[in-house]
């Protein structure tokens, strides 16, 4: 049983990277957004599992807040945003999907280099998703660096958290529920203050690409 | 003995339900729109009446023009008759490695395009170019499956794997589930279906497969069109083989082979009405996507690959 729970981890967590993989070679914004909540809800699946597993009492609530906090709150505060700001469709990315869907590998094949020996050393049932979970951060990473439009890109960096979580839940067991709870509200809060900020942004340019934001510099 | 008989059960039996399943495909798909569709047995009718009917030949047609129809069907024939489709273990197995079907595919490829250039129009080139824009993307993206597949079980031969996989403890394999979301994708490509080619359309600007037989009639047609529907059946066993081979009958064991038998028609069932429901969810693509298609599929296919090592499985 304890082995067939492995499994279901590490079918999960390469579910996890699938999905940071679709997210990168998504062109929509809706799209993305349910992308975002999809690997939400496999991260909370895949911590109950890993709580199951290790009988790790702590890790129940971090799956709990998990599942409030990114399948349900924060992609509905990203969809009254867009419904707000009228931007269903478009996403305008730097790269060409391809160009960075093979940056992708690179990045994967990196991390998961840069994860076996760190790996070796964890006691954990997890211990090999930690390199899915820094490939799922570095691919957030460059999600955030190839988009240019300001909701993409705020949806790579709560996609990075994402990565991060799952990193100290394979890595550890999670981190003490203090400092988790304090990311969640750290997240919620700053979706909040860069939902505001998206409204300014596009009162001051009449767009949401940041390019425009270069021109702020002083001469 | 009984291994020559079971060969030719099945090598009989591809070729007997390759209309079968096209036929409820296309019936899936004509339910899905609200059609009331033309029956399962539809395919076979058409090859009836396209066997009835009289070749005609452009005058400048060459004799490989001529014999490129019975190349396609023997080449798709081999690959289906090959796959181990309702038994492990036959007098052919030993020749089914996954590298030598990845060729056979590509020999009747060749063939086809040359056959659709042979006469000269514009259409056949045209197809003849997108099918081969296709097919150079798509054979790397199935070479990484079946090397996930291969990586599994260390052997390239099909029935290997398919041994690994069916007969032995089960275990999950998150490698398989990337290489199965890439299978799916180049299946859909390989065989002219919705998002890469529509089969039933001649609109000059989106067919690749239909624009390639265009000037073919009668028994000709009906063999290339057979050996399409083969291929179909090739590719979705060669599916099952890979990621869903429970059921399977093992040799000489001829108790099991109604259990296999069963399995078999239950799972083409469940795989037809799935590659219809797909077809009908997703829009035709651009032709100019189709690399970007393509190229996701074998982006998931060397993920696949990755993770398999990453777990060290």
């Amino acid at each position: 049983m304890e082995n067939f729970a492995g499994q279901l981890i590490n079918l999960f967590a390469a579910l996890l990277l699938l999905i940071a993989f679709g997210m990168l070679s998504q062109r929509r914004i809706l799209s993305l957004i349910n992308l975002f909540a999809l690997q939400g809800l496999v991260l909370s699946v895949s911590t109950l599992f890993v709580a199951y597993t290790s009988h790790q009492h702590h890790l129940y609530y971090s799956a709990g807040l998990t599942l409030l906090l990114k399948v349900i709150i924060l992609p509905w505060i990203l969809h009254r945003l867009i419904r707000k700001l009228n931007i269903k469709w478009d996403v305008e990315t730097l790269f060409n999907i391809p160009t960075t869907m093979l940056v992708g590998i690179g990045l994967v094949v990196f991390a998961f280099n840069l994860a076996a020996p760190i790996s070796l050393m964890a006691g954990t049932i997890t211990k090999s998703s930690l390199g899915i979970a820094m490939a799922c951060v570095l691919l957030s990473f460059l999600m955030m660096i190839t988009r240019s439009k300001a909701i993409p890109q705020v949806i790579g960096f709560l996609a990075m958290e994402n990565g991060l979580f799952f990193a100290a839940t394979s890595a550890t067991y999670g981190m003490p529920m203090v400092v988790e709870l304090g990311i969640a509200l750290d997240v919620l809060i700053g979706m909040f203050i860069l939902g505001i900020f998206f409204f300014q942004i596009r009162e001051t340019f009449d767009s949401l690409d940041l390019k425009h934001m270069e021109k702020l510099k002083e001469d | 003995m009984n291994g020559i008989l079971l060969q030719l059960f099945q090598d009989t039996l591809v070729v007997v339900i390759a209309p079968l399943l096209l036929g409820w495909v296309n019936q899936c798909r004509a339910w899905l729109q609200n059609r009331s569709g033309a029956g399962v047995l539809q395919p076979y009718r058409n090859l009836i009446k396209l066997f009835h009917k009289d070749a005609v030949l452009a005058h400048n047609a060459s004799p490989l023009f001529r014999f490129t129809p019975y190349i396609l069907f023997a080449s798709m024939w081999l690959a289906a008759a090959l796959v181990p489709v309702v038994a492990t273990d036959l007098p052919l197995s030993p020749a089914v490695d996954v590298i030598a079907l990845v060729g056979i595919f590509a020999l009747a490829r060749v063939f086809i395009s040359l056959a659709a250039m042979d006469i000269g129009t514009s259409f056949g080139t045209l197809g003849a170019r997108r099918e081969m824009l296709v097919g150079f993307l798509a054979e790397p993206a199935l070479l990484m499956i079946f090397f996930t597949a291969a990586a599994i079980s260390q052997s390239t031969s099909l029935v290997t794997i398919v041994e690994t996989l069916a007969h032995k403890q089960f275990v999950i394999h998150p490698s398989l589930a990337f290489a199965a979301i890439a299978f799916v994708m180049v299946l859909l490509a390989e065989n002219a279906r919705i998002p890469v080619d529509n089969p039933s359309t001649h609109l000059e600007l989106t067919m690749i497969h239909e624009a390639m037989i265009l000037e073919y009639s009668a028994r000709h047609l009906a063999m290339v069109e057979w050996a399409s529907m083969l291929k179909l059946l090739a590719y979705t066993t060669i599916g099952f083989a890979l990621f869903m081979p429970w059921g399977i009958a093992e040799a000489g064991n001829w108790s099991a082979l109604p259990v296999a038998l069963i399995a078999l028609f239950l799972k083409l069932a469940v795989a037809g009405a799935g590659l219809a429901l797909l077809e009908t969810l997703s829009a035709k693509m651009r032709i100019f996507r189709v690399p970007e298609f393509m190229g996701t599929a074998f982006l998931l296919a060397v993920l696949g690959l990755l993770v398999h090592f990453l777990h060290g499985n």
